[in-house]
C-alpha cells in the first residue's frame, strides 16, 4: 500500500463549521476503511488567521501563501495506488473548496523518548 | 511489446530498455539461428526475461524507487496472446490519465503508443526538444511516484475515461504542424497516427459507440486532406476545396459507422461531430449542405458539450437555415462571452452575417476585428478581400 497526503482547501468564512460536516469528518475513517484504506493520522488546523509566517529573517502575520482556498486540515492515507487514493480523498466532506492529494516520500511519527 | 513488458515493470522507462535489449539479442541470435516461428512471441517473451531480471536485481539492492511490485512478478505466466491487445488498452488509458496534464497525455501517447521518435514530436508541435523530453520524464515521474495503475479504468470510471482518450485522439489529429520546408522539418504525420489508434480502440473496444464515432470523424477528416492545403502549404477553406478530390471510400466508411453508432444508441458528442462531418461530406456544394439536420445535430452537441464554439457553429449553421437576422443575436451574444475572448471566428462570423444583411459598416469594423486575431495567411487574404469587396458596395 503507498501513502498520500490529502491536503483541505475551503473557503474561510466567520461561520463555525456545519454540524452534519463536522460529522461526515468523525465518519470518515470509517468509510475510508471500509473502501480498503486506511487513515493513518489526520491533522485540523486553526484558520489561516492564527498562522504565522517565517521567511528568512521575517517574520509575518497570516499563512505563508495567501490563497482564496486556505489550507484547513492534513490527513495521511494508505491507498493501493493513485486511482484508490483519489476515490478515497472523494469522500472528504468539503464545504466550498477541494483537496489535493499528494504521494509521500514518507510518514514518520518519531517516538516518545 | 512495449506494453506487454510494462505490465511486468510498471516503469515505462524500464519497460522501454528491456524492449531495446530484446532487439539487439534479436539480432545476434536470428543472424546465428534464422528468424524464429513467431518473431513477435520471441522479442515479446525476451523483453519480459529482461524485465525481469531487471525488478529480481531492484528487490536485491532493496531499492525505494517506488515501483510496483506486485506477486506476478515473481513468476513468467505463459504468454497470453488474448492479453496482449488489452496491454495496449491499459498503456494508452495510463497514458491518458486525468491526473497528466493535456499536452503530456498527447506526448506520451505518441512516443508510448505509437512508438513516435521525441525529436518528431517536437517538430509536430513545434516545441525544442529538450523541452519535449523534459515533457515526458516529468510525465513519467509522475506516473511512478504517485502510482497512477497501470489498468484499464473500471465500469463506472470508464466513459469519462475513455472520453479523455478520444478527445487525445482527436487533439492529435487536429494538430497542425509546419508545412515542410525543403528537406530540415520532419514531418510526423498525426492524422495517420490518430487513424491507428483510433481503429486499434476500435478493434478493442469493439462495442463502444464513441469509439465508432470518432473513428467516423477521423475518416473524414482523411477523406478530405489532401483538399485542405493548396500546393503551398496554404489553408484552403470548406467551400472552395475540390469535392471530387475527396476521397468517397473513406467518406463511405465513416457514414456506415455513425449510422451504427447512432443506432445503437443515443450518440455522444464524437458522434455527434462525425455525422456532422459527414453530412458536409456528402454535399456536393456547401450551398446544397442539409443545413437543417446540421442545426439538430448541433443542438444534441450542445446539451452534452455546451462549449461556447459549438454555440457558435450551431449559430451559423442556423443562418444557412433561417438567414442571418436569425442568427445574429445569438453571435452578438457569444461575442461578449469571455471563453471566447480572442477566439477570431466569432467576429468573422459576426462580419459575415452583417454583410448578408447589407450591414456595410457594421461589417468593415467587425472584419477589422477579425483580422486583427488571424495569423493565418490563407485566412487573413480571405477577410481582406471580403473588406475590400465592402468598400466596391
Amino acid at each position: 500500500m503507498a501513502q498520500y497526503a490529502v491536503l483541505i482547501f475551503e473557503r474561510e468564512t466567520a461561520d463555525e463549521m456545519p454540524a452534519e460536516v463536522l460529522d461526515a469528518h468523525g465518519r470518515l475513517p470509517e468509510r475510508i476503511a471500509e473502501a480498503g484504506g486506511r487513515i493513518v493520522a489526520g491533522m485540523a488546523l486553526e484558520q489561516s488567521g492564527t498562522a504565522t509566517a517565517i521567511r528568512g529573517d521575517l517574520v509575518t502575520d497570516g499563512p505563508f501563501i495567501e490563497s482564496k482556498e486556505a489550507l484547513a486540515g492534513v490527513f495521511v492515507i494508505e491507498a493501493r495506488d493513485l486511482d484508490h487514493a483519489l476515490q478515497l480523498a472523494r469522500m472528504t466532506p468539503i464545504v466550498e473548496g477541494g483537496v489535493e492529494v499528494r504521494p509521500l516520500i514518507g510518514f514518520d511519527v518519531p517516538e516518545a523518548a | 511489446m512495449l506494453a506487454a513488458t510494462a505490465r511486468v515493470t510498471r516503469d515505462l522507462d524500464v519497460a522501454e530498455e528491456c524492449v531495446q535489449d530484446a532487439y539487439v539479442a534479436a539480432l545476434g541470435a536470428w543472424s546465428r539461428d534464422g528468424v524464429p516461428d513467431r518473431p513477435g512471441a520471441w522479442l515479446t517473451t525476451a523483453a519480459r526475461r529482461n524485465a525481469l531480471n531487471v525488478m529480481r536485481r531492484a528487490r536485491t539492492l532493496q531499492s525505494k524507487l517506488p515501483l510496483l511490485m506486485g506477486p506476478e512478478a515473481d513468476e513468467m505466466p505463459d504468454l497470453d496472446q488474448d492479453a496482449i491487445p488489452d496491454d495496449r488498452l491499459r498503456l494508452v488509458f495510463t497514458c491518458c490519465h486525468p491526473a497528466l496534464a493535456r499536452d503530456a497525455q498527447i506526448a506520451l501517447t505518441l512516443r508510448l503508443v505509437c512508438g513516435v521518435a521525441t525529436g518528431d514530436i517536437a517538430s509536430a508541435f513545434l516545441v525544442p526538444e529538450p523541452t519535449m523530453a523534459a515533457r515526458l520524464t516529468r510525465a513519467k515521474k509522475k506516473i511512478a511516484a504517485a502510482r497512477i495503475p497501470y489498468t484499464v479504468p473500471e465500469a463506472a470510471e470508464l466513459p469519462a475515461r475513455l472520453d479523455a482518450v478520444l478527445t487525445v485522439i482527436h487533439l492529435l489529429a487536429t494538430t497542425g504542424h509546419t508545412a515542410p520546408s525543403g528537406d530540415e522539418l520532419v514531418r510526423v504525420d498525426l492524422l495517420d497516427r490518430a487513424l491507428d489508434l483510433a481503429r486499434m480502440l476500435t478493434a478493442l473496444l469493439p462495442d463502444d459507440r464513441e469509439v465508432r464515432g470518432l473513428l467516423a470523424l477521423l475518416l473524414v477528416h482523411q477523406a478530405r486532406r489532401t483538399t485542405r492545403t493548396d500546393a503551398e502549404g496554404r489553408l484552403v477553406l470548406l467551400e472552395d476545396q475540390d469535392r471530387s478530390s475527396w476521397d468517397r471510400g473513406a467518406i463511405a466508411e465513416a457514414h456506415r459507422l455513425v449510422d451504427a453508432a447512432l443506432r445503437a444508441g443515443p450518440p455522444g458528442r464524437f458522434t455527434l461531430q462525425a455525422a456532422i462531418a459527414a453530412l458536409h461530406a456528402q454535399a456536393p456544394s456547401t450551398a446544397e449542405t442539409d443545413w437543417r439536420q446540421i442545426v439538430t445535430l448541433y443542438g444534441e452537441l450542445l446539451a452534452r458539450w455546451p462549449s461556447p464554439v459549438v454555440a457558435l457553429n450551431r449559430a451559423i449553421a442556423v443562418s444557412m437555415v433561417d438567414g442571418p437576422a436569425a442568427a445574429l443575436p445569438e453571435v452578438e451574444a457569444l461575442a461578449r462571452d469571455e471563453r471566447l475572448a480572442g477566439y477570431r471566428y466569432v467576429p468573422a462570423a459576426r462580419a459575415d452575417m452583417l454583410r448578408r444583411l447589407g450591414r456595410h459598416d457594421d461589417a468593415a469594423a467587425a472584419y477589422r476585428e477579425a483580422l486583427a486575431l488571424t495569423a493565418n495567411r490563407a485566412e487573413r487574404e480571405f477577410l481582406e478581400a471580403r473588406l475590400a469587396q465592402l468598400a466596391v458596395d
